[in-house]
């Protein structure tokens, strides 16, 4: 459920706004969320950055999704495989349901998310559209 | 001097015929269309607004910059459409694209010119060496309310500079003035959806007054002819009023048409003249020398003259330009036009 903190949402600004992920320092593999261990084993990871590049492995149309994005409703939503390895699910904007394809390749743009009501913060956040 | 060393243009996909309004508002659409010298206007998606369409631009003008973001000194956004009434979009967009905290940042309001007077900031700070490149932003998701005039004009996008120095411009920014006075031709009061305006007192003593001062200025100043610029770009209320200043100067239609982008996307406010110029940009040639004046109501302009350099040949294919995104559209009905418009608030 989404809480209406912003301070919570602030803590992963990071991740939201610049697609930054954690590097495995001893195989390399990228996470985009924070891992206590990789799958090798190891339990040391550095951050870096995704390049928003990626390609689409499943895809869907939502028409009654959570409150806050009731404005923006219908959308689309895909699981994407990005460039650097990490696997991550977002909305995909600027198309038709009818354009989406199994591994169409799409690229990260920044868009507002969804508005804490009349008065609160507006979120902003990565979503990804087909690579123009 | 400074120069522009990026340039970026950004402007959503979705479109709203101006027959499509006219349908709507029972109003004669030839007549409109005529009047107006425009057809159709951008439209933001829902979830895009003046923040969103800065970051778009900025990506472009970073990558045909190619510098690192860290290196930017300054970030200032000019719109009339900022997401909140307090609270920054400079400092949401400079996080966003990883500026580091090491940066000056503020948005500005001057109607339709306050994007072009954050270029004469950042030239000043570029120039005093207190930074070595800044960012600078017009964006608006222009609101008119439903059944008014503006309805047909009020459209969305944005460009975005990096300002740096002249040694790596792409164009260097040869001169810069302004022709400042408190005329009274349109307005937004605190709290108010929507903008004013003062009718037909928005033409001669407002537009063609601070449009022709400014361009005037120029010329005087750098005593410089209007047969010397290969590109020159007027702000763009509309498809017609453009045109006019052209006229009283003479300005030839090649020297006008391929900046003339409010005829294929409406007035994009704070973007307008901005866009005209990456529209330039886009296609002009080494030694090309560009003339510019932007246009905010209550009211000013700011003209500009720049010389394009060796360097502009190479950045043109960096990034995606100005033709590309106004060839990507999808039209729009005018009650999903209307649900578009209702998520800016
Ligand atoms: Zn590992």
């Amino acid at each position: 459920m989404f809480r209406e903190s912003p301070i919570i949402r602030w803590r992963n600004y990071s991740d939201r706004y610049k697609l930054s992920g954690h590097k495995c320092t001893k195989c390399g593999a990228n996470y985009f969320e924070k891992k206590g261990m990789c799958v090798c084993g190891n339990l040391i990871f550095s951050e870096m950055f995704f390049s928003g590049n990626g390609k689409i492995v499943s895809f869907t149309k939502i028409h009654s999704g959570p409150s806050v994005f009731e404005e923006q409703s219908p959308y689309c939503v895909a699981i994407i495989d990005l460039e650097e390895g990490a696997r991550i699910t977002a909305q995909i904007v600027d198309c038709k349901y009818d354009e989406l394809k199994i591994g169409l390749g799409v690229e990260a743009v920044f868009r507002k998310l969804y508005k804490s009501g009349e008065k609160g913060i507006i979120h902003y956040g990565t979503k990804f559209r087909l690579k123009l | 001097m400074a120069g522009i060393i990026g340039w970026g243009a950004y402007i959503p996909k979705y479109r709203i015929t101006a027959e499509e309004i006219a349908l709507v508002n029972n109003d004669n659409a030839n007549a409109i269309k005529a009047g107006l010298g425009l057809t159709e206007k951008s439209v933001p998606g829902k979830d895009e607004d003046t923040i969103t369409i800065s970051h778009a631009a900025t990506k472009n003008a970073i990558l045909r910059a190619g510098i690192k973001t860290k290196e930017i000194g300054s970030i200032y956004i000019g719109s009339e459409s900022h997401p909140y009434a307090v609270k920054p979009s400079s400092s949401i967009v400079g996080d966003a694209i990883d500026l580091g905290n090491d940066y000056m940042a503020v948005d500005t309001e001057f109607a339709c010119k306050a994007g072009s007077a954050t270029i004469q900031f950042n030239m000043g700070f570029v120039d005093s060496k207190m930074i070595n490149y800044g960012l600078s932003i017009g964006a608006d998701t222009s609101q008119a309310e439903p059944g008014n005039a503006l309805e047909y004009s009020a459209a969305a996008g944005g460009a975005a500079f990096v300002i740096g120095k002249n040694e790596e411009a792409i164009a260097t920014i040869d001169y810069t003035c302004s022709f400042t006075s408190d005329t009274p031709d349109f307005w937004r009061r605190a709290m108010q959806p929507y903008p004013s305006h003062a009718g037909r007192f928005t033409g001669e003593p407002a537009y063609f007054k601070h449009v022709v001062g400014a361009t005037k200025m120029i010329l005087e100043k750098t005593k410089m002819e209007m047969k010397d610029f290969k590109y020159v770009v007027f702000h763009m209320p509309n498809g017609k009023f453009p045109e006019r200043v052209a006229k009283i100067f003479g300005v030839t239609k090649e020297q006008l048409e391929p900046g003339l982008i409010v005829k294929k996307i409406g007035n994009t406010y704070s973007g307008s003249a901005l866009l005209g110029l990456t529209c330039v940009l886009d296609i002009a040639k080494p030694g090309d020398k560009i003339l510019m004046t932007s246009y905010g109501s209550g009211s000013g302009s700011d003209s500009f003259i720049l010389t394009c350099t060796e360097k502009i040949v190479g950045a043109q294919k960096k990034a995606l330009t100005t033709q590309d995104y106004v060839d990507r559209k999808e039209y729009l009905t005018y009650s999903k036009y209307r649900k578009h418009m209702e998520t800016i608030h």
